[in-house]
């Protein structure tokens, strides 16, 4: 008996064999380039790093092999350089299911249902290529949200361009709007909201962060790990083509003068085959037909089956004479390096590979059986029946794999700094009106009306956009349900590039903020951090302070990181961006009735300003924007302060107190006024004025411009207001009566004095006229 | 009232005009595969509104050729009431079940937000019993929603009073200011010369809860169900 078993085994073993002769060690390919120094460094390997990878694989690697470590190991997949300071992150809470690590963060928000949502940048692809690299931002995103088993329901973007001025800037903005737009609208998710800046710094390295959110019941969460010895290794969806080859490696480098070459390194989005994956793939994960799924974005084949397996601790088994390809003899380094758009890797849950494929088929969509999952942690790739790669998938994928590439980066403070500190005299010196200013900032391409932009985003299909966009906040509803989320994504350069600690701190209080003033509870973040080259200790040290800030918020206001992007190498010849990290923030209303809109709702109401303006004119707009003047230091953010505030505001809405909120920040008081009166639409064509009496020793331009942090202007009905006040003084969060809702006119007196008088259809006469004078 | 609605690969208003029917409106609603070769029993048909076959060649141009197609042109033909939605609407300019055409909107981008309408007609079981004189506030989003025809069928359309919703302003005057695609004579919404086959680029499924905004999408619906109503009980 057991003479015979292994007899038999025997036999197995010499037959297949016999099928497939295979060397032990990966062989070259026809085309594949001799390995040199020179060769190594043009994929981004130092010297070090490729003796690494010789010493992980006892050989030298082949250059199929070569490439693969190169896209793996850059900083856009293996956050090599990033991931020390990264660790500063709160990513635990209570709400908390799946934090970084994975494709998108996941918190429960009740009721066995949960938000799942993420930001990623994608700047040099559209700083190149504006229309296709945006499309593909927002394709890519959109794929980390239903990879997990959400429907996405809501996009976001906070973009940075040139001042429009330039006509390379027109360029990049209209053709980065219209890629959103083209990509978003097809799919059939709503781009609700996000910002829009403009500042040379990003003339020739754009900054275009998208933010997805989607919904989804707990019970059909799934992960990208390749469980289970001997299933079967699906390739879902669009084919592989030679574009996006190593366009992670050229997402960590800084863009060129020649980076115009390098177009091919940007990919073409195809959203209706977008629009098919997405709904083959939630089929298939409520049929609970799979066992983990990943998408192929950055690094394509190589990074989802690498990761997949080193999250499961398993190897994988390809051949890619199976991958589906659109062009003719694809080398293996190609197939492998491929970022072809909106293909998935899934393992099938065993006896369900027919349903697979059959859905796949239903959605008129490729589905090949390119592999299985094996026991020994390596991925094994073959091609033409030759063994071309056979690497541990750790290596590639797993931070704690022996060698990993790991840097604690050199960091020095930024000898700009001591230039900055100061606001230059001259600048302060004015003797316009404060009206006349007002306007002339509504008017500003920063902080005037976006519909030019958000008109061309289908910001309603799916129904649920009960806050529309133009107000801060997105708010959507979820169906079925009596709850909304709330939704902002703020950041701001200017700050981070004057403090790197306060501008990191501000970036999430102020998104939290702008959630909590539409009544919601903040629950989550996730950031993308977007900074110059890392390998200058200034920038580095940029980077490390402002996560150490955005930290600080994050801990203080209880919310914790699910996971984010770090987008480094944002150089071009002029030099580095100003540090921009952007923080998405989501927050839950527990009854979508009690949300708050920005606007004054009805005359006699009383106007309740929250916090202290203090003279903080340092990084405002009202310096950047009217002064031509980038300086000073930026306002100073306490966290518990800021912490009081919102949970006032959130206790406030579920009262039911608040007829309105609107936070106070970019243009100070003066602006948060303005809009609050003009946003509405209640009184006839242009909203509702109001009257404001002051009482501060501040000169007129800080009080009216300051961007003191924790501030908010609320009005409620009179019989509120004294509860209200007594709240406030519960929570230490000053709050000071300042006048009420009437007329048609906004008019704000200082000690008796009047400082303007403005009718709410001049201002908002500036403020629409919008971004189409500049873009025309 | 029993309704259908249709989905293409790439149709995204599929699930916003089901729960309108199903949840707004509290009718038997269900979708109708595009590869099917039968209709069940349904007494109304939506074609949704998104980018069937990702509008690639030309909007609604490839969606016509689906096989449900026969059945939504017999059902159409039998008199039973048809709804196309905005790319619904260009699926049935595409297939001939309405007159005329689709050009990009004249200032070349996609436009999302709510415009008002004008009700000029009362041909249709869809608008029959809407308010004379109610201007509809209801969000179109599109990028090729400018409705052309040549001069004889727009003569057409207007002596068999066929053209019933026109872009206008809040005072209800239709003016080029009011318009915001091109389309001729302001059009926004067209029927066949029975009545019963509607094409509109506004879409009023979006509109039919006042948590959205506006619900004056749901007066269509409600103006079917009352026809129907009286058809039965006249």
């Amino acid at each position: 008996m057991k003479k015979r078993k292994k007899t038999t085994t025997r036999r197995k073993t010499k037959t297949a064999r016999a099928a497939r002769p295979q060397p032990a060690v990966p062989v070259a390919c026809a085309g594949d380039r001799a390995l040199n120094p020179a060769l190594i460094k043009e994929h981004g390997l130092t010297p070090k790093e490729y003796a690494t990878i010789r010493k992980i694989l006892g050989r030298v690697p082949t250059y199929t092999e070569l490439g693969m470590f190169s896209v793996m190991w850059s900083e856009h997949c293996s956050y090599k350089n990033s991931r020390p300071v990264l660790k500063q992150f709160p990513t635990r809470g209570p709400r908390v299911i799946q934090g970084p690590g994975e494709n998108a963060g996941v918190m429960d928000i009740g009721d066995g249902r949960a938000i799942c949502f993420k930001v990623e940048s994608h700047n040099h692809p559209s700083a190149i290529e504006p229309y296709q690299g945006a499309a593909t931002g927002v394709g890519g995103i959109l794929r980390d949200i239903f990879t997990m088993g959400a429907r996405p329901v809501a996009c976001l973007n906070s973009l940075r361009f040139g001042k429009l001025s330039h006509a390379k800037a027109r360029h990049i903005f209209t053709g980065v709007v219209s890629g959103i737009a083209g990509y978003g609208n097809c799919i059939g998710v709503p781009t609700i909201g996000g910002e829009v800046v403009f500042d040379d710094t990003y003339l020739d390295n754009c900054l275009v962060n998208v933010m997805a959110v989607g919904f989804m019941k707990r019970e059909h969460l799934a992960l990208g790990r390749a469980t289970g010895v001997g299933n079967r290794v699906f390739y879902i969806g669009a084919t592989t083509g030679r574009d996006g080859i190593h366009g992670a490696t050229f997402a960590s480098d800084e863009l060129s003068a020649k980076a115009e070459e390098r177009r091919s390194a940007v990919q073409v989005a195809d959203p209706f085959m977008e629009k098919l994956l997405l709904e083959a793939t939630l089929e298939l994960i409520r049929g609970q037909h799979l066992i983990g799924i990943q998408d192929m974005g950055a690094a394509g084949l190589t990074c989802s089956t690498s990761e997949m397996g080193a999250r499961a601790g398993t190897g994988l088994e390809i051949e890619l004479d199976h991958v589906p390809q659109r062009e003719l003899e694809m080398a293996p380094y190609e197939i492998l390096l491929s970022e072809s758009q909106e293909r998935m890797l899934l393992v099938a849950r065993p006896g369900h590979e027919n349903q697979v494929t059959e859905i796949l088929e239903k959605w008129h969509l490729h589905a090949a059986d390119i592999g299985r999952v094996t026991n020994d942690g390596r991925l094994r790739v073959r091609h033409h029946g030759k063994l071309v790669a056979d690497v541990p998938a750790g290596a590639l994928a797993d931070t704690k794999f022996p060698g990993y590439p790991t840097y604690i980066r050199p960091t020095r403070k930024p000898a700009y700094l001591a230039k900055v500190g100061h606001i230059p005299a001259r600048a302060l010196k004015t003797k316009r009106p404060v009206g006349k200013d007002l306007l002339q900032l509504l008017a500003s391409p920063n902080l005037c009306s976006k519909r030019y932009v958000w008109e061309q985003y289908d910001h309603m299909v799916r129904t649920n956009t009960v806050l529309l966009p133009g107000a801060g906040a997105a708010v959507i509803r979820i169906k079925h349900t009596d709850k909304a989320v709330a939704v902002s994504t703020d950041g701001n350069g200017r700050y981070t590039y004057l403090d790197p600690h306060m501008g990191g701190r501000i970036a999430v209080a102020e998104a939290a903020r702008n959630v909590a003033v539409t009544g919601a509870e903040p629950l989550g973040v996730t950031d993308c951090l977007n900074f110059g080259n890392p390998m200058d200790p200034e920038i580095f040290w940029q980077f490390k302070h402002a996560v150490r800030g955005m930290a600080e918020t994050c801990r203080a206001l209880k919310i914790p990181v699910t996971g984010g992007n770090v987008s480094f190498y944002n150089e071009s010849p002029a030099g580095a961006v100003d540090p921009a990290p952007v923080a998405g923030v989501v927050g839950l209303l527990e009854h979508a009735k009690q949300m708050v809109t920005p606007w004054f709702k009805s005359e006699g109401d009383r106007i309740v300003i929250l916090g202290k303006t203090l003279a903080e004119l340092g990084g405002s707009a009202w310096l950047y924007d009217l002064q031509g003047v980038k300086a000073g230091k930026p306002p100073r953010l306490d966290l518990k302060k800021e912490a009081s505030l919102q949970k006032v505001l959130v206790a406030a809405a579920r009262q039911g107190w608040l007829q309105s909120a609107q936070d106070c920040s970019d243009g100070g008081l003066a602006v948060a006024l303005a809009e609050c009166a003009f946003l509405g639409k209640t009184s006839g064509q242009s909203g509702w004025g109001a009257e404001i009496r002051l009482s501060s020793g501040l000169n007129d331009v800080e009080l009216m411009f300051s961007e003191t942090q924790s501030r908010a202007v609320v009005s409620l009905k009179q019989e509120n207001v004294k509860k209200f006040l007594s709240l406030c003084r519960g929570r230490q969060v000053p709050a000071v009566e300042a006048g009420l809702v009437r007329g048609g006119k906004l008019t704000i007196f200082n000690r008796g004095r009047l400082l303007l008088d403005k009718s709410v259809i001049a201002l908002k006469e500036a403020w629409s006229g919008g971004l189409k004078r500049y873009v025309q | 009232m029993k309704f259908g609605v249709v989905v293409f690969p790439g149709s995204n208003c599929d699930h916003d005009c089901y729960h309108g029917v199903k949840e707004v409106l509290r009718q038997p609603v269900q979708f109708i595969w595009h590869g099917s070769r039968t209709l069940p029993a349904v007494d109304c048909l939506i074609l949704p509104g998104g980018f069937s076959y990702g509008d690639y060649l030309r909007t609604g141009a490839i969606a016509r050729f689906a096989e449900i197609m026969d059945q939504v042109r017999e059902h159409a033909q039998s008199g039973k009431p048809v709804i196309g939605i905005c790319n619904g609407f260009q699926i049935l300019l595409e297939a001939g079940l309405l007159p005329g055409a689709m050009l990009r909107n004249r200032n070349l981008n996609f436009i999302c937000k709510y415009v008002l309408l004008k009700v000029e007609s009362t041909r249709s079981p869809f608008i029959r019993y809407i308010p004379k004189d109610k201007l509809l506030r209801i969000p179109v989003a599109h990028g090729e929603g400018n409705y052309y025809c040549d001069a004889e069928t727009l003569s057409q359309l207007r002596a068999n009073r066929q053209i019933l919703f026109r872009y206008c302003d809040s005072q209800g005057a239709v003016t080029d200011a009011a318009n915001p695609n091109g389309s001729v004579d302001n059009i926004a919404g067209i029927c066949n010369a029975q009545g019963n086959v509607v094409g509109m680029m506004p879409h009023p499924e979006r509109c039919m809860e006042t948590a959205m905004g506006s619900a004056d999408g749901l007066e269509l619906f409600r103006s079917l169900l009352q026809s129907a109503q009286s058809l039965v009980s006249g």
